[in-house]
């Protein structure tokens, strides 16, 4: 069987798919790729289903050593591989793909035809850091092998991919508790803290009054802003917990996740509200995007 | 009762903001009713709502909150009796495996046996898992065994610690910080990911934590 080798990890790097759904009533987050629009496009231009497990790295990325020939595409942002990104590129037997640090956002993926053949945990090969679900961190000396799950050819490169910016727009909708709140989420910028990771986005700006009185811990959903009572808010992300006693003004856009996938500590974010259903019209626009690939 | 978007892919359905068995109960009915329907992601039901997350591209918030509808309509009919589940945990307490039993005895002012007696003696519910995988939020703690929490958390309970944290009781799935007081140790597998079954406590289950010897 083919496979790759980890010749050097990167900072963070993992296997992810589209994670783990439907166990939520038990305490278990997804989990999956922070930024799936990246992973699912990079599945699709090697000719892999979309939720075909691939290499996740976070800001800096790794070495990797092909031991027979394979089909990759890079997606997300740039990580200096000195390659193109959204498109199919083939790499002989014993070559060596070097990831460097970021020049863009925060992950980059590297998706191969067949995709990685990892061990499933509840029906998906993406780690959960967190809770150690579904495996760890890649180390130096991992040999991952490459499946056999391609479903169609390499496709054309993708035009106009998605491009991550270090001063967004993120788009929400009304939170549970959206009426707690005055608008003050949308007056200023905030700026991404370095406490940033899988499990949520810490933010750092003018504080937001919390409102006094507790409230009963409820589900919490994916993208879900809360603020605790120091008035920072935290945007829970893929690995976030199930649930939650902090009020909910806002929830990011479906549409929008990959930007959260894509921030760094010390980018900028301003929220932008809109309806549900132009959410939802940005999500079709986006779905019709993938579909071109 | 009430069903309100949460965000452009979830509803939340509240059913209050207290916590009471009949909740509870209504929780429990309305989760069980929506569990592997079509085009839902998951379910996270809490003490007195589930928050239902939905796949946008095969359902909208209409079709979502009709689907929760019906189910509320049949679940309210069938009028479910089941008997729950007696799970039961076996508990080393205090030594080395409770380092804060003192602490709780010299709180509530009873003695150590006195704190184990009446938390080994009393009956939980399982209201709902969440948090982490398979944390139990637990109900009934009796009132006099009420602690407040650690002022500065442990970086690291083992799994499998049982501890008090204000007037909850719960047991740590995985090892993770935490600022409850640790009063006994349990080897039964709240979280196991590799087996078949990988959390052992459901919502809805009875719970009670017995006395073991190591």
């Amino acid at each position: 069987m083919s496979s790759i080798r980890v010749v050097s990890p990167g900072f963070l790097t993992t296997i992810q798919d589209l994670g783990r759904y439907g166990h939520a009533h038990r305490g278990i987050s997804a989990s999956g790729a922070a930024d799936a629009l990246g992973l699912r496009a990079g599945n699709l231009l090697v000719g892999n289903a979309e939720n075909a497990p691939a290499i996740e790295m976070t800001l800096t990325g790794g070495e990797f050593e092909f031991e027979s020939d394979a089909i990759v595409a890079l997606a997300g942002s740039d990580f200096d591989a000195e390659l193109p990104l959204w498109m199919p590129i083939e790499i002989k037997a014993g070559a060596v793909l070097r990831c460097r640090g970021t020049k863009s956002g925060a992950r980059c993926y590297l998706a191969v035809r067949g995709g990685i053949d990892a061990p499933l945990t509840l029906a998906s090969a993406s780690a959960h850091l967190l809770t150690g679900v579904g495996g760890r961190t890649l180390r130096k000396g991992d040999v991952l092998a490459i499946g056999e799950s391609a479903v169609r050819k390499p496709r054309p490169p993708a035009k106009n991919p998605p491009q991550s910016e270090r001063s967004a727009t993120v788009r929400v909708t009304d939170g549970p508790q959206s009426g707690w709140f005055s608008g003050q989420l949308y007056e200023a910028p905030y700026t991404v803290a370095e406490e940033c990771n899988r499990m949520g986005i810490r933010l750092t700006g003018t504080p937001i009054p919390s409102p006094a009185g507790g409230m009963l811990t409820e589900g919490v959903a994916l993208g879900a802003i809360q603020v605790p009572p120091d008035g920072q808010p935290i945007v829970l992300f893929v690995e976030h917990q199930t649930t939650g006693g902090y009020p909910k003004p806002a929830n990011v856009i479906s549409a929008d996740f990959w930007r959260l996938g894509q921030m760094r500590p010390r980018d900028e974010v301003r929220f932008e509200k809109v309806s549900i259903p132009h959410a939802l019209d940005l999500l079709q626009a986006q779905e019709r995007w993938l579909y071109t690939l | 009762m009430t069903i309100s978007p949460a965000s452009d892919r979830s509803l939340l359905v509240a059913f209050g903001d207290s916590i009471s068995l009949e909740t509870h109960r209504q929780v429990f009915h309305l989760t069980r009713a929506m569990h592997g329907l079509r085009g839902l992601l998951n379910l996270h039901p809490a003490y007195a709502s589930l928050l239902v997350e939905f796949d946008p591209r095969f359902l909208d918030h209409a079709q979502a909150e009709a689907l929760i509808r019906e189910k509320l309509a049949v679940e309210a009919a069938a009028e479910h009796h089941q008997e729950a589940r007696l799970v039961e945990i076996p508990v080393y307490y205090g030594g080395e495996f409770g380092p804060d039993l003192a602490d709780v005895a010299a709180h509530t002012g009873l003695t150590p046996e006195q704190v184990i007696e009446l938390h080994a003696a009393t009956e939980y519910l399982v209201y709902f898992l969440g948090f982490a995988p398979g944390f139990a939020y637990l109900g009934g703690l009796p009132a006099q065994l009420a602690t407040p929490r650690l002022s500065a958390p442990r970086k690291r309970v083992p799994a499998g610690s049982v501890a008090i944290g204000g007037n909850q009781t719960g047991v740590y799935p995985i090892p993770s910080p935490g600022g409850w007081r640790i009063i006994g140790h349990t080897d039964a597998k709240l979280f196991d990911p590799s087996a078949a079954e990988p959390v052992l406590l459901r919502m809805g289950d009875r719970l009670r934590f017995v006395r073991t010897n190591p």
